[in-house]
């Protein structure tokens, strides 16, 4: 799986550091609690809820340049609003990538 | 140009407020994460633009497009391509920006919006003229009032103590002088082209030289009228 990074921060932030790090602070902690939505949706065999989470957890992928995460996250969307969980396994690793990702920036 | 930003990410509404901080004569008035207080101010106050998630829970970008009455233009930000067919079928939507939106491809959006607007206020302008050439002027011609409608009128002419008032078809020997007609007539179709003529430029054939073609009425325009005649012209391309 492709490894997050902060490149399109930093191309729409320029010298905008203070941007960088609002952003950057926005992700830290916006991201967990999405998990912990994730986690609880699936939990409770809530697809509705799972696949909405999983389309807000998506745009971080992309800001954070992960496109494979991204194919996989659309393609796991739709298949939660077919009620189809097999790929949980799967996002929730990339999930871990990125929650350690965004402790170590 | 004033915009708001409607976005149920903080995120996703971080990246446009840079965007647009990037972007000269863009000015963020307000964003909401959500589409009814978004419904709410817009109900309080005007924008130019607003860029708007389609993929909202609840009540959805869609939803919101559908509920706007005299909306502002709309840029929609998504990640789902395949709204953007739906999405034309509303005359407000001028683009959509995919996620995550580059500055080069949001610049581009920008001069989208501005070009439709520009388009609007020249539609507005039209069909303000097209309202004032739908109303009427009453003429008193041995004592009787005979109305006229403006888009009937071509052009006029002064006659001494008398104005030739020159309609598709007939002519009317009236009373009055040029000035005191020209206070009755929208401006925005008349415009006086010489000390001895007022014509209603919507009807002009063409302009050779120093003069204007109305139907058959040649009517010579006068130096200091000219450039405020070309004007309005180019008002009007």
């Amino acid at each position: 799986m492709d490894k997050p990074n902060l490149d399109y921060i930093k191309e729409l932030s320029g010298d905008d550091t203070e941007f960088e790090q609002q952003f950057i602070n926005i992700l830290k902690t916006e991201f967990p609690e999405e998990v912990k939505t994730y986690k609880k949706a699936i939990t409770e065999v809530n697809f509705y809820d799972a696949a909405q989470i999983v389309h807000k957890i998506k745009h971080k992928f992309n800001i954070l340049s992960m496109t494979n995460a991204y194919a996989l996250a659309v393609v796991f969307e739709e298949e939660l609003n077919a009620e189809n969980v097999h790929r949980d396994s799967e996002f929730l690793e990339v999930l871990k990538i990125v929650e350690t990702y965004l402790k170590s920036i | 140009m004033n915009c708001i930003i409607v976005d149920d990410e903080t995120a996703a509404r971080a990246i446009v407020n840079q965007l647009c901080s990037k972007t000269e004569d863009l000015n963020v008035v307000d964003e909401f994460d959500n589409a009814i207080d978004a419904i709410k101010f817009l109900n309080q106050q005007d924008v130019d633009v607003i860029f708007l998630d389609i993929h909202m829970p609840g009540f959805s970008g869609v939803d919101f497009v559908q509920t706007l009455k005299n909306s502002p233009k709309i840029v929609l930000t998504t990640s789902d391509t395949k709204f953007a067919i739906e999405a034309y079928e509303y005359e407000s939507i001028v683009d959509y920006l995919v996620k995550p939106i580059k500055m080069e491809r949001f610049e581009k959006s920008i001069l989208k919006v501005k070009n439709a607007l520009a388009k609007k206020d020249v539609e507005e302008k039209f069909n303000d003229s097209g309202a004032d050439l739908e109303e009427d002027l009453y003429i008193n011609i041995d004592r009787r009032l005979i109305k006229l409608k403006f888009k009937e009128i071509l052009c006029i002419e002064a006659k001494g103590d008398y104005i030739d008032i020159i309609t598709e078809g007939k002519k009317y020997h009236v009373h009055t002088t040029l000035k005191k007609i020209k206070e009755k007539l929208p401006e925005k179709i008349f415009l006086q082209i010489h000390r001895s003529h007022i014509i209603n430029f919507t009807k002009i054939i063409d302009i050779e030289d120093n003069s204007v073609l109305i139907e058959k009425n040649v009517i010579p325009i006068s130096r200091s009228s000219r450039p405020e005649l070309m004007r309005r012209l180019n008002l009007l391309k």
